[in-house]
This record gives C-alpha cells, sequence and structure tokens, in this order.
C-alpha cells in the first residue's frame, strides 16, 4: 500500500483536527491545541439547561447507530435530585467501525471533556467509558488521560472549584458485541451477563443502578465541545440541515487505503471510497457494500452516487448506522460473505430471545449448506423468510442486524446464490475436491448435476 | 506454563452436542463444592497483590458488583486464567458466590475458563479480515507457533510447547489494518506470511513482535494534516484573537500554553 504525502481532498478535519500531532494524547498539547476551553464555558457560564438546549439546537444526531438527536435524548432525563449517570458507549464491535478507536486513542481528553460536559448537562455525578476488552492499549491511553484531567481539576469531588462532582471511570468489557445495546451494556456495567432489557423503560428514565442514564456514543461525546465552545449556529454550517456535523467514517475491505476519513455529511458516497479510501485495486469493481457497518443491507454499484447521510441511505433501503462503509469487490462471493456475516451474529447472540438464538443458529447452517453444495434454491426462500421472522420480535436489534443484511444479499444476489449452489454441488460431486475457502473462488468446471434442471426450473 | 493446556469438550461444544463418554466425564467433574456458598477469605488465601486490585475495583463504583468484570481481569492477570481457585477468591474479596463469577467468566469471550498459552494471539476472521486474508494469516501462524488450526480457527488452540494460545476471533474492531492479529493485547496489522514467521519468532525470543506493523505507530489514513477548514480556522482565530489569552481555563491558572493558534 503507498501513500502519497498529501492529505487528499474531501476530508473535514473538526475531530481529526490535529489528529497525528505528537502528544495529542497528553493534557498539555491538548490544551495548547484549545482544548479545555469549552468545559470551563460549560461550568462557569451556563445552565445545564442551557448546555442542553445547545446541543439540541446544534441538531447532533447520535453516531453509534441510530442517529438520534443528542439534546433530546439528554433532555428526557428527568430533572431534580437524584443519581443520575452518564455513559459512554465505547463498546465499538460492530464488523467495518474502527472510528472510536482512532478517536480516543489520539485524542482522549477531547472525549473526556465531552463527557464531563455531558454530565454536567444532565446533572449526573458519575461517567462511566464502557470500552471493550480487546482495546486493552486505547484503554491504557485513556487510564492515563483520565488521571491527567483529575490532577488538573477538570474532573473529581470539585470541577473547577465550582462545586460540581463529576467522577470518571474507564470500563473494560471482556469481550461481547451484545455489550454495544446500550442495556446489554447497562446490566454488564452493573456486574452481570450483558443481556438486553425489555423496553421501555428506557435508560433515559430507568437505566444503570435503575437511575436516569445518558447513553452516547464516543464521536457523538467528542462533539460537544466543539460545539459549546463554538456555538450551535456555528456547528450547522457543517454537513446538512437535517445531519448537521461532520461524521469519522471507517472504510475497509478491497479498498487500497482503508482507514477512518473525517467528512462533512452529504457528500457522495462514492468521493469517499474511490478519492478518500483509493477504491478496489486496479482492474476490479465494486461488488457489494455496506454503507453503516455489517448490520446494514448491502447496497450495490449502482448506489455508489448516492450523497453518504442518515437519509439518503434509509431512502435507499439501508442505513447509516455508525458510518462504516465494507466494500466487496467483483472477486467477492456473496454467499460466503453472507455466511461469514450470518456466523458473527450467531456467534454473538446472547441467546435471550428464541427468534434470534435459533434464527442466527439456523441461518448459519443453511448458508453453510449453501456453499457446501448441500442445498437447492428452495432453501433460499428459507433462509430469507427466517430472516423476516427475527425482524422485531426480539428484545433487542441484534438478530434484526443480521437478518437484513443477509436478507438484502439473498434478494440482491440471488442468481450467485444459486449459481454457487449448483457449483459447490459439482464440486462436491468430484472425488477429492475440496470446497475452498478463498473469497470467490468458485470452480465452475465440470459442472453436471442433476440440480440444474431443478434450479433452471425456478 | 505447566498443566493440561487441552479444553474440557463441555467448553468447547454445545452439551447438547457431547457423546455419551464426555457427558459422563462431564459429570464426572461436578463437585459438590460447585453448589457453595459465598466462601469465607480464610478459606481461599487471596494473593496480597490480587485482593488489593479487587478491592480497590470495589472502590471505583457505586455498588460493587460493577466491580466483577474488573475482578476476573484482574484474576486472569494473576493466574494466567480464570482458575476455580482464583474465581473463589475473587469471590471472597467481593463476597459473592462462585458461580455467580462463574457465569461471567463463560459468557464473556475473553476470559479463559482453561488453561492457556502464555503469549495470546487473537486473529480477526470476520469480514474485512477475511476479504483481505485472515483465514490464511490464522494458518500461517498456527504453523509457525505449532498449534492446530482447525482448533484455532473454532475456539482456540495453544501450543505443544504452552508458549502460544492463538485464536480466530470476531471482529477486533481494527479492519483498517486487515488481516490483523491482538498479540498480548497490543494490534498488529496488515500481517503477511513473513510477518506471521517474524511476530512468533520475536516472541519466542521475548521481544515486541513487529513493531512496525504496530496499531499505535499508524498515521490517520487521510495523510499529513491539511489546511484546517476555512469554518474551523475561523473558530480557531476567535478562540484566541491576537494579544488576549484565553481564560484562565483550569485551577492550575497556566494559561500560557494556550496563546496563540497552533501552526
Amino acid at each position: 500500500m503507498t501513500r502519497e504525502g498529501e492529505a487528499r481532498m474531501g476530508e473535514t478535519r473538526l475531530l481529526f483536527r490535529h489528529i497525528d500531532e505528537p502528544g495529542l494524547a497528553s493534557i498539555e498539547t491538548y490544551r495548547r491545541l484549545g482544548g479545555y476551553r469549552a468545559l470551563p464555558r460549560a461550568v462557569h457560564d451556563l445552565e445545564s439547561q442551557e448546555l442542553l438546549e445547545a446541543l439540541e439546537a446544534s441538531g447532533l444526531r447520535g453516531r453509534g447507530g441510530a442517529g438520534f438527536s443528542m439534546g433530546k435524548k439528554g433532555s428526557f432525563l428527568p430533572r431534580g435530585e437524584m443519581e443520575k449517570y452518564v455513559c459512554c458507549n465505547a463498546d465499538e464491535s460492530e464488523p467495518g467501525a474502527f472510528k472510536d478507536r482512532e478517536l480516543m486513542q489520539k485524542n482522549p481528553h477531547q472525549l473526556i471533556e465531552g463527557c464531563a460536559i455531558a454530565a454536567l448537562a444532565v446533572g449526573a455525578a458519575y461517567v462511566f467509558i464502557f470500552i471493550r476488552g480487546e482495546y486493552w492499549e486505547v484503554a491504557d491511553v485513556l487510564d492515563r488521560a483520565v488521571a491527567e484531567a483529575y490532577e488538573a481539576g477538570y474532573l473529581g469531588a470539585d470541577v473547577l472549584d465550582t462545586g460540581n462532582r463529576v467522577e470518571l471511570v474507564v470500563h473494560r468489557g471482556a469481550g461481547a458485541y451484545i455489550c454495544g445495546e446500550e442495556t446489554g451494556l447497562l446490566d454488564s456495567l452493573e456486574g452481570k451477563r450483558g443481556n438486553p432489557r425489555l423496553k421501555p423503560p428506557f435508560p433515559a428514565i430507568q437505566g444503570l443502578y435503575g437511575g436516569p442514564t445518558l447513553i452516547n456514543n464516543v464521536e457523538t461525546l467528542s462533539n460537544v465541545p466543539h460545539i459549546v465552545r463554538n456555538g450551535a449556529e456555528w456547528y450547522k454550517r457543517f454537513g446538512t440541515e437535517q445531519s448537521p456535523g461532520t461524521k469519522v467514517v471507517s472504510v475497509s475491505g478491497c479498498v487500497r487505503r482503508p482507514g477512518n476519513y473525517e467528512v462533512e455529511l452529504g457528500v457522495p458516497s462514492r468521493e469517499i471510497i474511490f478519492d478518500l479510501a483509493g477504491g478496489p485495486a486496479k482492474g476490479r469493481r465494486v461488488k457489494a457494500w455496506f454503507p453503516g457497518g455489517s448490520s446494514a443491507p448491502v447496497l450495490t454499484e449502482a448506489e455508489l452516487d448516492l450523497p453518504y447521510s442518515f437519509e439518503a441511505m434509509a431512502e435507499a433501503g439501508s442505513m447509516l448506522g455508525s458510518g462504516s462503509i465494507i466494500i466487496a469487490d467483483d472477486t467477492v462471493s456473496i454467499p460466503k460473505l453472507a455466511l461469514r456475516t450470518a456466523r458473527f451474529y450467531h456467534h454473538e447472540s446472547c441467546g435471550k430471545c428464541t427468534p434470534c438464538r435459533e434464527g442466527t443458529n439456523w441461518t448459519a447452517k443453511m448458508l453453510e449448506r449453501v456453499t457446501r453444495g448441500e442445498a437447492t434454491p428452495m432453501d433460499l426462500d428459507i433462509i430469507a423468510s427466517v430472516q423476516e421472522k427475527i425482524i422485531g420480535h426480539c428484545l433487542c436489534v441484534l438478530g434484526d442486524s443480521m437478518a437484513m443484511p443477509v436478507g438484502s444479499m439473498v434478494s440482491k444476489f440471488r442468481a450467485e446464490f444459486e449459481e454457487e449452489i449448483r457449483a459447490a454441488a459439482s464440486s462436491a460431486s468430484r472425488p477429492g475436491a475440496a470446497g475452498g475457502g478463498r473469497p470467490g473462488e468458485l470452480d465452475h468446471s465440470g459442472f453436471d448435476s442433476p440440480l440444474t434442471a431443478e434450479v433452471e426450473a425456478v | 506454563m505447566s498443566g493440561d493446556l487441552r479444553q474440557p469438550a463441555h467448553l468447547t461444544h454445545p452439551t447438547d452436542e457431547l457423546s455419551a463418554a464426555e457427558r459422563r466425564e462431564l459429570i464426572a467433574t461436578m463437585r459438590p463444592e460447585d453448589a457453595a456458598g459465598v466462601p469465607e477469605l480464610h478459606e481461599v488465601g487471596v494473593p496480597d497483590e490480587l485482593r488489593e486490585l479487587i478491592e480497590e475495583a470495589m472502590g471505583r463504583y457505586p455498588q460493587i458488583r460493577s466491580a466483577s468484570l474488573p475482578a476476573l481481569w484482574a484474576v486472569q492477570r494473576h493466574y494466567g486464567w480464570c482458575s476455580p481457585q482464583g474465581i473463589r477468591q475473587a469471590a471472597a474479596v467481593m463476597g459473592v458466590t462462585p458461580a455467580y463469577l462463574e457465569a461471567l467468566a463463560t459468557f464473556y469471550d475473553l476470559y479463559h475458563t482453561a488453561p492457556v498459552g502464555l503469549h495470546r494471539v487473537l486473529v480477526c476472521h470476520n469480514i474485512s479480515c477475511w476479504m483481505n486474508g485472515g483465514d490464511e494469516l490464522l494458518r500461517e501462524l498456527c504453523a509457525a507457533a505449532g498449534a492446530n488450526p482447525d482448533e484455532a480457527g473454532d475456539h482456540g488452540a495453544s501450543s505443544a510447547d504452552g508458549e502460544f494460545f492463538i485464536q480466530g476471533f470476531e471482529c477486533l474492531g481494527a479492519c483498517d489494518l486487515a488481516p490483523m492479529a491482538s498479540i498480548d493485547d497490543r494490534y498488529y496489522g496488515p500481517l503477511d506470511a513473513a510477518d506471521a514467521v517474524a511476530a512468533i519468532e520475536a516472541l519466542r525470543a521475548g521481544e515486541q513482535p513487529v513493531p512496525e506493523k504496530a496499531l499505535s505507530r499508524r498515521p490517520a489514513a487521510g495523510g499529513p494534516e491539511p489546511d484546517p477548514d476555512p469554518r474551523v480556522a475561523e473558530a480557531e482565530a476567535s478562540a484566541n484573537p491576537a494579544g488576549h489569552g484565553p481564560r484562565a481555563d483550569g485551577p492550575t491558572g497556566d494559561d500560557s500554553r494556550g496563546r496563540g493558534p497552533h501552526g
């Protein structure tokens, strides 16, 4: 992989400003570059109600996947004296997503400042950053930064000598995708298995330890200092009317320059995938792409010119999610991609709800049959119908997160599934033949199977 | 590292897939003390260092059960795995039953409920890594370390010499490094076949594996810092107008470092 010695057009760096400045993770450098200007303003000059109004006026939408207005979410918490909590969701475990990792690793104080302001806005004395256990080295960076922030008086029992108490605890998870689901996260933080809860009550009313709880993603909270420092009107000059601000987009898969790119929402998807991330290797084409992590229904080459925004992705029948683009080029077998996707959700299903536990299990098994050549085209209809029966029938959306992409692959690439069944059946029937594991290596030679007639009749 | 590195069957297969022999073996391992209540501290002999770590974690949270995951991390770091003895010790310190902590240790993927090799190598086999050769990387690491690649891909496998534990893992959140691996809690990638051999050899020699592929050294994908966006530049200029330092923004009163826009 080659890197050109210049920044490429199209990036708008706000959260990623000075991202590779040596020492940015230290409090001195963060302050030298303009950090910790918003927290003093929040604590000295603004009432918590004004903070919430500023956040709502900015139009900042949650960057963790749901895209819900952060200010509105904060305003759902009851006012008054009671134990309230802020949880920062840093359990980034969605395949394709790795933006929070870089934000925390390189600029931890931006997040800490955002967490402290969020705590002041909703009147919480405790903030928990729930970081996935796999990010151990990033959690070490956070631990050091939190210690510095305590030392400087930005956190603790008496924030900047104002009598406000904000304690911040970095909590390491231990490997479970389900803990990224907000109520699973709360259970895990309470020292239980990460099983989602029935909603309502929503966490804003009854969350951690039964108290009102604001849960926001790392990137969402990292936006907060910029809004408080420069104002909601200034913030709304970025992005689109419905999706203001920038978005850190993780691009990976079959692209030449995988990585995180900060763009304004609403730029053409093609620009992110080709101009920034370099597009697929020479001579290859985009076959399918996930616009919002592995939970998003896949889009095709024809949809590359859509603007990259919450609305446009929803209109196209997919979602922006956490803003993670995964590219599969024309060498990748879609049935094998579907199998990888299904296996992940099967592994991660917590097992609490039957449609998800059994649905992910059987989808993975049926897709294995497809790639082994033991399926018939009718199985594709069964796979599609299983997906429909998962969606909306569980306490959380983990099952839906498999059903949507797998369902979209079967419907948009059905011919390829049928071809895979034929090819796998014919290679399995040859003595000594083994089903290859490489993406997309379909052996179509020697195809002669009784399935032919059946497949072609469909 | 000594001890049997083979995982008991009931930890690697759903129990309804066990053979009759495996089922009998599992039942034979069930001990009366599994149903025991909260152990007394004097019964379990907690090492001071472990006890301090757990008590410190208990003090960090409004409710002590929140310290369960940190307590299991402390046990695993102390013993190399979440051993029954370590779990009993943590349970005694926290005042919960061993079963309460065992239920957590078996739920979360990163806790080991059987002894494993000294160096832990988790190889991502999810979508982006798979498309970029993650399965091949897993096999190459296994070949270099002497671990069974099929077992490693399924539930993890330790090398016969006890030096390595290699496991195919779900998305580690580093698709930009694809194909990548987490080696002793540090991320490395993208790794090719030569890197796999070099990493294993370095670990055997007690050195850091492939440091040039470490995540901590990787710059942002978009390249060096571009000129600021005009709107960002405007905000930075108005925050630091010439001749006016920012307000004293910390109790230290030292705002000299905050003066002047950077670059």
